[in-house]
């Protein structure tokens, strides 16, 4: 049964809502723009950390290194008569002790820092925390994001809602092409790819209303590839989980598969049951990968015409 | 019959490819037209089209390079400014259809059209006259180079008005461009257009390879050789480890698309992660084979221009090679962000600070080149000066990315952005553009007007800042890269001073402009009339400007490092030059068409595999292959230069070298 | 300035060999003599020869880079059945054998040829040739014979990432030989029509390093495709 374009692609009877969905989203985005060094979790935390520390590292080197420049050529410039000019000077054993060690040096910090950070920023590492991490599955299609809470049973699309500190642990896979999970202000990205998946663990520490993309171009409709991220009181958490059960569609077999065609401009909505297998069976491709572009018309020979493509 | 040809193939309906596609045509057409009218057909076809000579090969990939950087340039200023007005619910003028073009068009450009014709270009220009050699060890086969590439770059330009170009990036990742997800016949242009000219870099590789480990003139070790061929011996050494990398896994994915193979599918089997892995293997090492030579030109300005020998040329040498080597560990820090694991990602964090090591190095012996020299801020010299502050703090921000944690949060972002615009543009094009000043007299027999030049220099450097400092900070913000608008009006400061930026850095291309014309228009003037102009170092400030086609009427035999300088200063310590040599007949190879033959079959064998039309490429497969053997039968490979025509070459090379002695002498006396 | 033509060219490397023995280049610039600059050292630029023979091992070492890519697509994915056939039952060891034997003794049939191309006798030279070329067509008309019965079993490299790898790799070895077979019957045609000029047996010298480097990726091929996916 060729299950007709409606959710998500632009018709006539969603176009105002579409409209909405427009303005909305940069209005709430902005409303919350955090970046990375403002991070709200013990994960993003520690990244900005080593990003400000190892800048600071290098900055030691770097600056130094720079005003030296120019002083010795602004020191040696030709009108100066008072240098002294040394045509055959071009070796120093000293010197050349100096050159190659203070890289080296630096460099063997900067190592340092590297393994203690990538183990223990390892994103598959679990967090240490006296609760149990709240587990949801992510599955990233063109050009939206769907979250789906196997223990809650319910599932939403560009719309994470977490419970402040608590650390979640994320499954990740792509139902189409390579995309990257990444909300700012928790800290570490990760790829979420076709047939395999991937792990990621954050945090927020205290409530609030931020945002997530995908970091990785996929296509198309990539720019609206945002999603609301709220971090609430835990009582509030399960306050929301209990509302999501109680209203929207079942996320079955039919339904994933029309929301896995491409569409852009997704609003937030929340499923009321999802079967606790479906991430898996993405995962394993039991589920056949999201198609393609479906062209209007095949009028452009060679150049494919999707809706999100020609969207101004 | 035509595959998936047809005439809606080109954008009827799309003003912005349509009006760029037209005058594209028309100013190629008006081009061939004024070249017919003029008569020149037969001099360039003879001069230059079939030209074998290593000098004209050279100024030719340089004007490739050229045209691909406006090119590329001019998708800069639409991506710029695009982002500066399709914020917070502004929509821009390019829908994501066009946009995701214009930014894959860029990148691939200014890689492959603009960045690797420039630097080959150099290489060719300029490492046989250094050598002391008369040319490369294969011509004929760098002028099949030359050609391919500029067959690549033609195909770039036809999907601007016959079907689209890629939309998934300058290195198009799998499963998006594969052919369930891009079914259009944009990524196939790509495929086909940059494994053509990977062809000619591979060829061009191993030419140089040969050319600086078998080709050197009497007496010129390897240790007394320019630093300069030192990298290129080096950036050709990465070349041919990895050239071929780029074309087995752009086959593989041509296969994946045309006949549903499954390498890098997203099932069946196929393994997007291996094309990461591949194809940053090549990508890697790939921009050390462009900022390799741009160390060495820079080596050769300061040395030049401190009036002193490079110091620690040893050191140099042995910084070149391990980047060299090292270069070929890093790649795995392009996808940090994959998940392969913490040691994984540790031992290519640590490989890829490494390389800091030689870079280091390097940016300290050029300071130390300078200490206790008496520095000349001419124009090569204030590229070079740009380059040691832009290029040491990209270097800087490079570092930074190369710490996984800290690559978790900036992966892909703005900040990745602007700092490999910060390396390549302060390293590779700097470079570049401190090259073309420094060399031009010696391959046009004029120098470039210095004011101009200094203009050019001072908007270029602020142009680059003002452009790349607000892409930093909306890395930091959380902005990630390739957004066709922009949905958090916070930004919108930024980006507008990014694309003011991008208007600063178009002043200096006018400028640059300019600086030609006016230097053509007073060229008599600015006229190079010992073929000395920098008072250099190196052999090939030793031979007129322009240089003679033969290079050296007799090889030099050299006694030390920097062979010219010992030869000046004796030269002129004695006051006299050296005895007139005794002049031998010169065999030169003669010029062939094969190169241009070679790359029209290969267009139309691209094109026709672009589009399917299977009987047009097996046509073009058979032509090359016709071209090559008819080539193969030729009898006569050399000409001879008679012993009169040497000699009188070099015989008014040395009335100007007197005439340039006397002059010093008398310098010397009145001072 | 080469001997090349003038003498066969065992004995010009003989007394080169006798020259400098330990190949250290180190001549006196300002010497005269018959021994050109070998390009190591401060002897001066190589003969045409040492270049040619260089550039192209160069370009072999490149080739070979390209095959390892091919041999490292099949290792990652020798296990990407998709629920398809696997290794085990594609391999005919006696045709591999076959195949193997063919261009094994190619490679031997060719090294006579340019036994024979260092005399400068030509009929033997072609008549080696000859052979090799015949036996490098048994190899590719076996192979293909191999490709068509696996694709009347409905085995194609559309089935599965793991044949994908291993139809690509066999394939991109078998279009290699293909070309190299071409490339023979043009240097028989020239070394008929043009006899041992320097630069037709500058040619032979590549593509016999070009016929040798195919068999010892074949053997890799073997090896590591057929004989480790029988016993799979």
């Amino acid at each position: 049964m060729r299950v007709s374009r409606s959710s998500g692609q632009e018709q006539p009877g969603l176009r105002a809502r579409g409209a909405f969905a427009l303005l909305a989203l940069p209005l709430t985005l902005g409303a919350c723009a955090g970046g990375i060094l403002d991070p709200i979790g013990p994960v993003g935390n520690d990244n900005a950390q080593i990003l400000i520390d190892a800048t600071l590292i290098m900055l030691v080197i770097v600056v130094p290194t720079i005003l030296l420049a120019f002083f010795i050529a602004w020191r040696y410039r030709a009108s100066n008569t008072k240098a002294e000019y040394l045509p055959y000077w071009s070796y120093s054993g000293r010197i050349e002790a100096v050159v190659w060690a203070i890289p080296i040096l630096t460099i063997m910090f900067i190592g340092g820092v590297i393994v203690i950070g990538s183990y223990r920023l390892d994103p598959f590492r679990p967090l240490p925390s006296a609760v149990p991490p709240l587990e949801v599955e992510v599955v990233s299609l063109d050009w939206k994001w769907l979250f789906i809470y196997p223990e809650q049973r319910i599932a939403t699309v560009n719309q994470l809602v977490i419970p402040a500190g608590r650390p979640v642990h994320f499954r990740l896979t792509s139902g189409s092409v390579l995309n990257t999970f990444f909300v700012p202000q928790l800290g570490s990205m990760i790829y979420t790819m076709p047939g395999m998946v991937s792990q990621l663990h954050l945090q927020a520490d205290r409530p609030a209303l931020t945002w997530g993309q995908s970091a990785h171009f996929s296509g198309d409709g990539f720019s609206d590839m945002q999603f609301q991220v709220r971090s609430v009181a835990p009582a509030e958490f399960a306050a929301w989980t209990q509302g999501a059960r109680g209203t929207g569609a079942v996320l079955d077999l039919p339904t994933y598969a029309q929301l896995a065609r491409q569409s852009h401009r997704n609003p937030p909505v929340t499923f009321r049951d999802v079967d606790p297998r479906l991430f898996q069976a993405i995962a394993m491709q039991r589920i056949p990968p999201a198609p393609g572009p479906e062209p209007a018309s095949p009028e452009h020979a060679g150049r494919e015409v999707t809706p999100a493509g020609r969207s101004h | 019959m035509f595959g998936k040809l047809s005439w809606s193939a080109i954008p009827w309906h799309e003003p912005i490819p349509l009006m760029t596609g037209l005058v594209l045509i028309l100013a190629i057409a008006g081009t061939l037209g004024l070249i017919t009218y003029k008569k020149w057909w037969p001099y360039l076809w003879h001069e230059w089209i079939t030209s074998v000579d290593h000098k004209r090969i050279g100024i030719m990939y340089v004007l490739l390079g050229v045209l691909g950087l406006v090119r590329g340039f001019a998708d800069a200023i639409m991506m710029r400014s695009q982002q500066a007005m399709a914020v917070g619910g502004g929509e821009g003028y390019l829908t994501p259809e066009h946009y995701n073009q214009v930014f894959s068009a860029h990148g691939t450009i200014m890689i492959f059209f603009a960045a690797m014709p420039l630097v080959i270009g150099f290489m060719n220009f300029v490492t046989p006259l250094q050598l002391g050699v008369r040319d490369v060890a294969f011509p004929t086969m760098n002028s099949v180079s030359f050609w391919l590439t500029a067959s690549g770059f033609l195909l770039i330009n036809v999907s601007l008005f016959v079907g689209e170009f890629a939309r998934t990036g300058w290195l198009p990742y799998p499963p998006l461009s594969g052919s369930e997800y891009s079914p259009g016949v944009g990524v196939d242009y790509y495929l086909w257009a940059v494994q053509i000219s990977g062809i000619g870099t591979l060829m061009t590789g191993i030419n140089f390879v040969t050319t600086v480990l078998k080709m050197r003139c009497p007496g010129m070790s390897l240790l007394r050789m320019p630093i300069f061929c030192w990298t290129v011996l080096a950036s050709s050494l990465i070349i041919v480890a990895v050239f071929p990398i780029l074309t087995a896994t752009l086959a593989m994915l041509s296969l994946d698309r045309v006949f549903g193979w499954h390498y890098f599918t997203a099932d069946l089997g196929g393994n997007p992660m291996m094309f990461m892995n591949l194809i940053w293997a090549w990508g890697h090492p790939e921009v050390y084979i462009l900022v390799l030579p741009a160390f060495g030109i820079f080596s050769e300005v300061f040395s030049t221009f401190s009036g002193k020998p490079l110091f620690g040329y040893r050191s140099m040498v042995a910084a070149t090679m391990f980047i060299c080597i090292v270069s070929l560990m890093t790649w795995l820090h392009h996808f940090f962000t994959m998940g392969s694991g913490p040691a994984v990602n540790a031992a290519f964090g640590i490989s890829t600070s490494i390389i800091a090591v030689g870079t280091g190095v390097k940016i300290y012996n050029w300071i130390f080149t300078m200490y206790g020299g008496r520095v000349r801020f001419g124009v090569p010299m204030l590229w070079s000066l740009g380059f040691v502050f832009t290029f040491v703090i990209g270097g800087m921000t490079g570092v930074l990315l190369a710490v996984p944690p800290a690559d978790f949060i900036v992966h892909n972002s703005m900040f990745l952005v602007a700092h490999f615009h910060n390396v390549i543009i302060g390293g590779v094009v700097f470079a570049l553009f401190a090259g073309l000043h420094y060399w031009f007299p010696k391959a046009f027999g004029f120098r470039l007007h210095e004011g101009w030049g200094v203009a050019a220099f001072w908007f270029h450097f602020l142009g680059f800042w003002l452009t790349f400092t607000p892409l930093y900070i909306l890395g930091l913000q959380g902005m990630t890269r390739r957004l066709q608008h922009v949905n958090i009006s916070e930004w919108s400061g930024m980006l507008s001073v990014s694309a003011l930026g991008v208007a600063v850095t178009t002043i200096g291309v006018v400028c640059q402009i300019v600086m030609l014309l006016v230097s053509i228009l007073q060229r008599e003037k600015l006229k190079d009339l010992t073929g000395d102009p920098w008072d250099g170092r190196s052999l090939e400030w030793a031979t007129p400007s322009p240089a003679p086609f033969f290079n050296f009427a007799v090889t030099p035999n050299v006694e030390g490092e920097e062979a010219y300088w010992g030869i000046k200063t004796r030269a002129i310590e004695s006051q006299q030059l050296s005895a007139e040599p005794k002049y031998a007949p010169i065999e030169m190879p003669v010029h062939s068409p094969v190169g241009f033959y070679t790359a029209a079959f290969a267009t139309v064998t691209g094109f026709a595999l672009i589009w399917q039309i299977w009987w047009l490429a097996g046509l073009g497969l058979l032509g090359a292959w016709a071209g090559f053997v008819v080539f193969a039968w030729r009898d006569v490979h050399e000409f001879h230069v008679p012993v009169e025509e040497v000699a009188r070459v070099d015989r008014a090379r040395r009335e100007a070298r007197e005439a340039l002695l006397e002059r010093i002498a008398a310098e010397g006396a009145s001072a | 300035m080469s001997d090349d033509a003038l003498l066969p060219a065992a004995v010009e490397t003989v007394r080169r060999v006798r020259e400098d023995p330990h190949r250290l280049g180190h001549r006196d610039p300002h010497a005269g003599g018959p021994v050109a600059g070998t390009g190591q050292g401060m002897t001066g630029p190589a003969t045409k020869r040492i270049i040619v023979g260089y550039g192209f091992w160069l370009f072999l070492l490149s080739d070979i880079v390209m095959f390892s890519c091919f041999f490292a697509a099949f290792a990652v994915q020798h296990d990407a059945t998709a629920g398809g056939p696997a290794m085990r039952e594609l391999v005919d060891v006696p045709r591999v054998g076959w195949q193997t034997a063919a261009l094994l003794l190619s490679s031997y049939t060719c090294g006579l040829s340019f036994a024979a191309t260092n005399l400068r006798n030509k009929l033997w030279t072609q008549i080696f040739l000859l052979i090799t070329g015949l036996l490098g067509l048994a190899f590719v008309i076996m192979e293909l014979i191999e490709f068509v019965e696996l694709a009347h079993r409905g085995i194609t490299p559309q089935v599965s990432g793991m044949l994908t790898a291993f139809f690509g790799l066999v394939g991109l070895h078998g279009l290699h030989v293909t070309v190299a077979g071409m490339w023979l019957l043009t240097m028989m045609a020239q070394v008929q029509l043009k006899g041992f000029r320097p630069e037709i047996v500058h040619r032979l010298i590549c593509f016999n390093l070009f016929w040798h480097a195919l068999d010892i990726v074949w053997i890799g091929i073997f090896t590591i495709v057929y004989l480790m996916g029988a016993i799979s």
